[in-house]
């Protein structure tokens, strides 16, 4: 696949992110190709996060423009960004805690699905059709993460569950939104080296097997080395290097931004 | 590998999990050795006694014996009054008997020093009340406290005087604090059948009417009239027999209650569903057949408390299920009643179509549905604390209007809109207030809708869009849903369901006013519903029941009449009393449970050691 034959996915041109005086992201042009996966890194603070936001519409640009799929995104709300097909994770998981495993994965098919309140009442075969459908692939999600977060666990509330079971569901819970590009905000954070070597493969099956784009941001140098097709470094808002993980580990101003002034002489 | 019994999200948190499950004289290793009676926590204890005092004063201030003195529980033994007078001995007696039990921490067997704990405590308190009565001995207070009179020093003293009353009250309160205290060193299985015992008897005095109306209408009018007294009460024979008889029951009976529970719980499939149909089934030809029974006072207790389910179940799809705090839902209500009014009345000042009860409840729907488009459209962007201020400003609206010289034309002002005719149910039957049977038959139909409507929405995906509103709005947002429009849909819902209740209302009283859609009548479901447990339909019609027909509504008398000047006290006390020991409410949804116990439940869960991580590890 030659990447730059296509037209990408997504593409920020000049995005800039103002919080009141301070620039989180400053003119940050970036592209993400169909059945990519592109690592963010940066320091503490460098924007990486808030990069995700703006794409989501949950912070707002305040310069430049984001295309997915060659449209703009600026001005949508959040679920019809969602609905166009991205879907991402939070980096302090943010599941739907006392509802069920299985709910969890439903409720985030709600752009995909269209019964109303009518179909619910008289419980057509519409609606029950649908309801069957929003289950299995429920389902199916989950089991993408093994016996973890199925069996007797579908009907679990998500609170109950272990810190990388969260962090797994809420991967699901991304999934079952039937994205085309899934943003992935520190998914290995928290877990122990064997849960995070487990997971980072499945990072790679997501985009084989499933044919997401996949941006994500890490801090764990190892999953980025495994992962990644192309590396992004921000720091300050700024992208300061770009490429794959062996050029870019060597790129002396990255150095510099991770171990501070002075360290790269 | 399953340790942690996953069938186990029924039942609310285990009883040992905190201080409000109050099983902490729950089996104490019987070799611990009994605390030495007099080593007893004084401070506490006077902490407790003083706080016991200043609120029996206080209700003997709020005149709440004299009022209730003439409501007879037992004859010639025991008044509302006086009950009101002892209640806080027992349970401040009670408080001190009771031990926080720690995990791992020794913990010593109950005995004679609860007892005498309990009965210093109580003397306590009961010291208040003969404070109370040297006072009113010796000084006339009666210029701010309106109450502070003869007649309280009069029921205080048992007409003997001041230093009767002093004394007595000191024993009396050592008494009834002992017997708090005795509560916690008695078995668990002993307390049980006590408190079924005193339950009985205060539901059998509570429900006298009730109970007299429903046996009238059976022919068996000779067995009420040797349980209750002629003037109201138990006679004593009654009193005791009805002890007795629950007394043994209750022990019979230890122990199936929760088996069966547990059992249909356990239940899965097929098997669960036809149970719980049976239970429905079997509630619900009770509640058809009842009524025939009953006479007027009856049903139209049952009509009141139907008119409140059906709001409470309305609010509950706002508040309980997409956790929007709406706290000017008397507004969909009113818009129900006056908008039915305008339809069937031949009086109503500016038009009047005349229509058919259930022609006219389409127009309702309609219009009641657009007001809260219109209410919900600029409110329903806001969240938290804004939303709630801004709904309750709504709600005064909403009533304003009605009330207005502007709209008078329209909606008749003060004066309201009279002789609203009854609502005709094709042909077959008229349903008026006259017909109070007519009327719940009437309002038991439209509870069974609601029911409907909140139980399949809650399981359909607009149902689980709420509860992800509820739980987490932004995030919400980012898996797709979209808040706006499905917070609209619960408002809407919601509205429709109370305009329902608005219908039936004005078809049943007869007439509208301004005056009935009162702020306070959003409180009170508000307060219903979360007296009841937010979120769960049999939790809400339970709330109506006790708070509404034992109580009253805001204008309906309840059971206890004599309680109407006091409502909403209790109202006040029973709410801060349910947030602190029960905040799930009386019945509550298991999902609510887990939400304000999480904490507890994964310190349990830490505490027995099994943490999930370790099954993670086990499995390949
Ligand atoms: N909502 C907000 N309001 C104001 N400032 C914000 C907001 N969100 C982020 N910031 C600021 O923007 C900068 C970038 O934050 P961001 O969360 O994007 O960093 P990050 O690269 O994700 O860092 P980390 O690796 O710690 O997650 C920080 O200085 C942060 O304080
Ligand atoms: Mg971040």
């Amino acid at each position: 696949m030659s990447p730059a034959a296509q037209q990408p996915i997504l593409e920020t041109r000049g995005l800039g992110v103002d919080f009141g005086g301070l620039k989180a992201l400053d003119g940050l042009d970036l592209a993400v190709y169909p059945g990519e996966i592109v690592s963010v890194i940066g320091p503490n603070g460098a924007g990486k996060t808030t990069l995700f936001n703006a794409i989501t519409a949950t912070v707002a640009a305040s310069e430049g423009d984001i295309l997915f799929e060659g449209e703009s995104l600026i001005g949508l709300d959040p679920n019809r960004v969602t609905s166009r097909g991205i879907a991402r994770t939070f980096q302090n998981v943010r599941l739907f805690a006392n509802m069920t495993v299985l709910e969890n994965v439903m409720v985030s098919q709600h752009c995909r699905t269209r019964q109303s309140v009518f179909g619910a009442l008289l419980f057509t075969k519409a609606f029950r059709n649908e309801e069957a459908e929003i289950t299995e692939r429920g389902k199916e999600v989950l089991s993408f993460f093994g016996s973890r977060l199925t069996g007797y666990r579908f009907d679990q509330p998500a609170y109950t569950l272990s810190y990388a079971n969260r962090r797994r569901l809420e991967i699901a819970r991304a999934m079952a939104t039937q994205p085309k590009l899934i943003l992935l905000d520190e998914p290995v954070a928290g877990m122990n080296p064997t849960e995070s070597a487990e997971l980072t493969g499945l990072i790679g099956r997501l985009r084989d097997e499933w044919g997401f784009a996949i941006v994500v941001i890490e801090h764990d140098m190892e999953v980025v080395r495994e992962v990644s097709d192309r590396v992004v470094v921000l720091d300050h808002g700024v992208k300061i290097a770009e490429g794959d993980y062996a050029d870019v580990s060597a790129d002396p101003q990255v150095i510099e931004a991770y171990l501070g002034r002075g360290a790269s002489v | 590998m399953s340790l942690t019994t996953p069938s186990e999200p029924g039942p609310p948190p285990a009883p040992e999990a905190g201080p409000s499950a109050g099983g902490a004289a729950n089996g104490p290793s019987n070799d611990a050795p009994p605390r030495p009676p007099f080593a007893q926590d004084w401070r506490r204890i006077a902490r407790m006694g003083a706080i016991g005092a200043i609120g029996q004063i206080f209700i003997s201030l709020s005149n709440m014996p004299v009022k209730l003195d003439g409501r007879a529980i037992i004859e010639g033994v025991l008044s509302l009054g006086y009950l009101s007078l002892v209640v806080l001995p027992l349970a401040a007696g009670s408080r001190v008997g009771h031990q926080l039990r720690r995990e791992g921490v020794p913990f010593h067997r109950p005995g004679a020093h609860e007892v005498i704990g309990g009965a210093a405590c109580g003397a306590l308190v009961g010291g208040g009340l003969s404070l109370l009565a040297i006072l009113i001995a010796n000084f006339d207070l009666r210029e701010p406290l309106v109450n502070w009179s003869p007649i309280l020093a009069d029921l205080l003293a048992f007409n003997r005087g001041t230093a009767f009353a002093v004394l007595i009250w000191l024993a009396i309160g050592a008494a009834v604090g002992a017997a708090g205290g005795l509560l916690r060193v008695v078995p668990p299985a002993a307390r049980r059948v006590l408190s079924t015992m005193v339950l009985t008897l205060f539901g059998a005095a509570v429900l006298e009417s009730l109970t007299t109306d429903l046996a009238e209408g059976m022919g068996i009018e000779g067995l009420i009239e040797w349980f209750y007294a002629p003037r109201g009460g138990l006679t004593i024979t009654g009193a005791i027999a009805l002890a007795a008889g629950s007394g043994v029951l209750a022990f019979v009976a230890r122990g199936r209650v929760k088996g069966a529970k547990a059992r249909i719980d356990a239940l899965e499939g097929p098997a669960r569903n036809r149970a719980h149909l049976g239970l429905i089934m079997a509630t619900a030809a009770v509640l058809v057949i009842l009524p025939m029974f009953a006479g007027k006072l009856t049903n139209e207790l049952l009509a009141n408390v139907g008119l409140f389910v059906l709001l409470a179940l309305g609010l509950n799809i706002v508040v309980g299920l997409a956790g929007i705090l709406d706290l000017g839902y008397v507004a969909f209500f009113a818009v129900g009643s006056y908008s039915a009014a305008v339809l069937t009345a031949a009086t109503s000042p500016k038009i009047h179509p005349e229509l058919p009860w259930f022609v006219a409840l389409i127009g309702v729907v309609v219009l009641t549905g657009l007001v809260g488009l219109f209410i919900g459209a600029p409110v329903i962007r806001m969240r938290g604390d804004y939303l709630a201020i801004v709904t309750l400003g709504f709600g005064e609206i909403i009533r304003l209007l009605f009330l207005s010289d502007w709209l008078s034309g329209w909606f008749g002002g003060s004066q309201g809109i009279t002789n609203i005719p009854g609502a005709e149910i094709f042909g077959l039957a008229e349903v008026a207030g006259t017909d109070p049977r007519s009327v719940f038959y009437l309002v038991l139909a439209f509870c069974a809708i609601a029911i409907y409507v909140s139980w399949r929405l809650e399981r359909s995906r607009i149902g689980r869009a709420w509860m992800a509103v509820r739980e987490d709005e932004t995030v919400a947002e980012a898996m797709g849903i979209n808040t706006v429009n499905v917070k609209l849909l619960a408002f809407v819902v919601g509205a429709v369901l109370g305009s329902f209740s608005g219908a039936i209302f004005s078809a049943k009283v007869g007439s509208v006013f301004p005056a009935s859609f009162l702020i306070l009548v959003s409180i009170v479901i508000l307060v219903v519903v979360i007296f009841g447990g937010m979120g769960n339909i049999v939790g809400v019609i339970a709330g109506s029941a006790v708070l509404i027909g034992v109580l009253g509504g805001p204008k309906q008398p309840g059971l206890l009449a004599e309680f109407s000047e006091f409502k909403l006290l209790i109202y006040g006390a029973l709410l801060v009393w349910m947030m602190l020991a029960r905040p799930e409410g009386l019945i509550p949804s298991v999902r609510r449970t887990r939400e304000l116990h999480q904490e507890e439940l994964a310190q349990d869960a830490w505490l027995r050691g099994q943490t999930e991580d370790e099954q993670d590890e086990g499995q390949p």
